[in-house]
């Protein structure tokens, strides 16, 4: 069984809109080392985003490469969670968004590691190891400002707290899709939970949970980010290096 | 006349130049149909990401047109992922040389990174150092220091 090219983009969506957002820091973090680290992850999410939307429009058979979906849907046809598309805010966001994307990522990719589809199955084999490090980097952050001063863990808290209603999406039941999502809450919340208690901080309550960008109904942040992302390529179209 | 594998196995990694990339463990397969005489290399990224692979391809096309294989095609798979485990021996003497700690075993498990074991620092031997970032100057490289000879180095991470 093969996976959807609508469940693909979901899943290559999730890794571009996540490069773009994480190569925002790039010359701003808190250190050099961190400009690195953050470029790096980023590179790794754009990596799995190519592989990914290559093989969406080659299974949609229209003629779409990976260029053409990055750089000329619209928001509307963007299918990537919520989470991913919210701005970086301060550092402790940055790091609640790579933790809770990571800790989803890496149960993930490995569950598709075995699927049927033996594309998809490659390219999430080779995630998973990336995902790895990006939750190991996000995992000792966490800790470091949570249990750090009176202002890193009241910051990291609020990181928390403001991201947490996004991570309900990433767990939305999709029987038809290769790994249902809804079974990979279990071990995303233990692997969160040890984090979190390690990092002295609460995990919020269960409550509101904004949806809708799997089916292209986004939050206003991800037109900015696709204008800044694709004005070149729109203003000249068929340009190369 | 140098045969089609030998020609590609002496490319170096762009970013490494120090190691081939079958050293690496980055070339997976040469082969010549005997009809046409194309030849198709298979190669496979160490990350998904790694901007050195355009780069590769035409190195490897370069290295087969200069010894006189014009006709060839270079393929890329991703299974079965790339590890550092594949690292020849060789390989790992010339990062050592060129002040790159070679990788440790990979970890097989699927949980997350495991706590490793202190690296040796290239430069001067010694034991005593400490890891100044999980990610270095390219996707494949971690940053260490030497407490030592207080020198700075790479280490190619495990994976």
């Amino acid at each position: 069984m093969t996976a959807s090219v609508e469940h693909l983009l979901g899943l290559g969506d999730d890794a571009l809109v996540a490069a773009q957002r994480l190569g925002e820091w790039a010359a701003a973090a808190p250190e050099m080392e961190e400009d690195v680290a953050l470029a790096n992850i980023a590179l790794d999410q754009l990596g799995a985003a190519r592989l990914l939307l290559s093989y969406a429009g080659e299974l949609e058979g229209a003629g779409r490469d990976e260029d053409t979906l990055a750089y000329l849907r619209d928001d509307r046809q963007y299918r990537n969670c919520l989470l991913v598309e919210l701005p970086n805010g301060d550092f402790g966001v940055t790091m609640a968004k790579l933790l809770f994307l990571s800790a989803y990522q890496l149960p993930l990719y490995t569950a598709l590691a075995g699927c049927a589809d033996e594309r998809l199955a490659a390219i999430a084999d080779k995630a998973r190891k990336e995902s790895a490090y990006h939750l190991d980097h996000s995992s000792l952050w966490t800790v470091r400002l949570g249990d750090g001063t009176e202002e890193s863990h009241r910051r990291m808290q609020a990181a928390v707290d403001q991201i947490w209603p996004y991570t309900h999406e990433l767990f939305a039941a999709d029987q038809d899709a290769p790994v249902d999502p809804a079974t990979l809450r279990p071990a995303f919340l233990s692997t969160v939970d040890a984090v979190l208690t390690e990092a002295t901080l609460v995990r919020p309550a269960d409550g509101w949970a904004p949806a809708g960008g799997r089916t292209g109904v986004h939050s206003e942040h991800l037109s900015y980010l696709l204008a800044e992302m694709q004005v070149l390529h729109r203003a000249h179209p068929g340009a190369r290096w | 006349m140098v045969s089609a594998r030998d020609a590609v196995a002496a490319v170096v990694d762009p970013e490494i130049r120090v190691v081939t990339i079958d050293e690496l463990g980055i070339l997976r397969a040469v082969e010549q149909d005997p009809a046409t005489g194309r030849v198709t290399v298979t190669i496979t990224p160490t990350y998904t990401g790694c901007p050195a692979m355009d780069v590769i391809r035409e190195d490897i096309r370069a290295a087969l047109h200069a010894a006189g294989y014009p006709d060839a095609e270079v393929a890329t798979v991703y299974a079965p992922a790339w590890s550092t485990d594949w690292v020849s021996d060789s390989g790992r003497a010339k990062l050592a040389e060129a002040g790159i700690a070679p990788p440790g075993p990979a970890d097989r498990s699927s949980g997350p990174v495991a706590l490793r074991l202190t690296v040796r620092c290239p430069l001067c031997g010694s034991v005593d150092t400490e890891q100044v970032s999980r990610f270095g100057s390219t996707a494949c490289k971690a940053l260490w220091r030497c407490r030592a000879c207080r020198e700075p180095f790479d280490q190619m991470k495990a994976l």
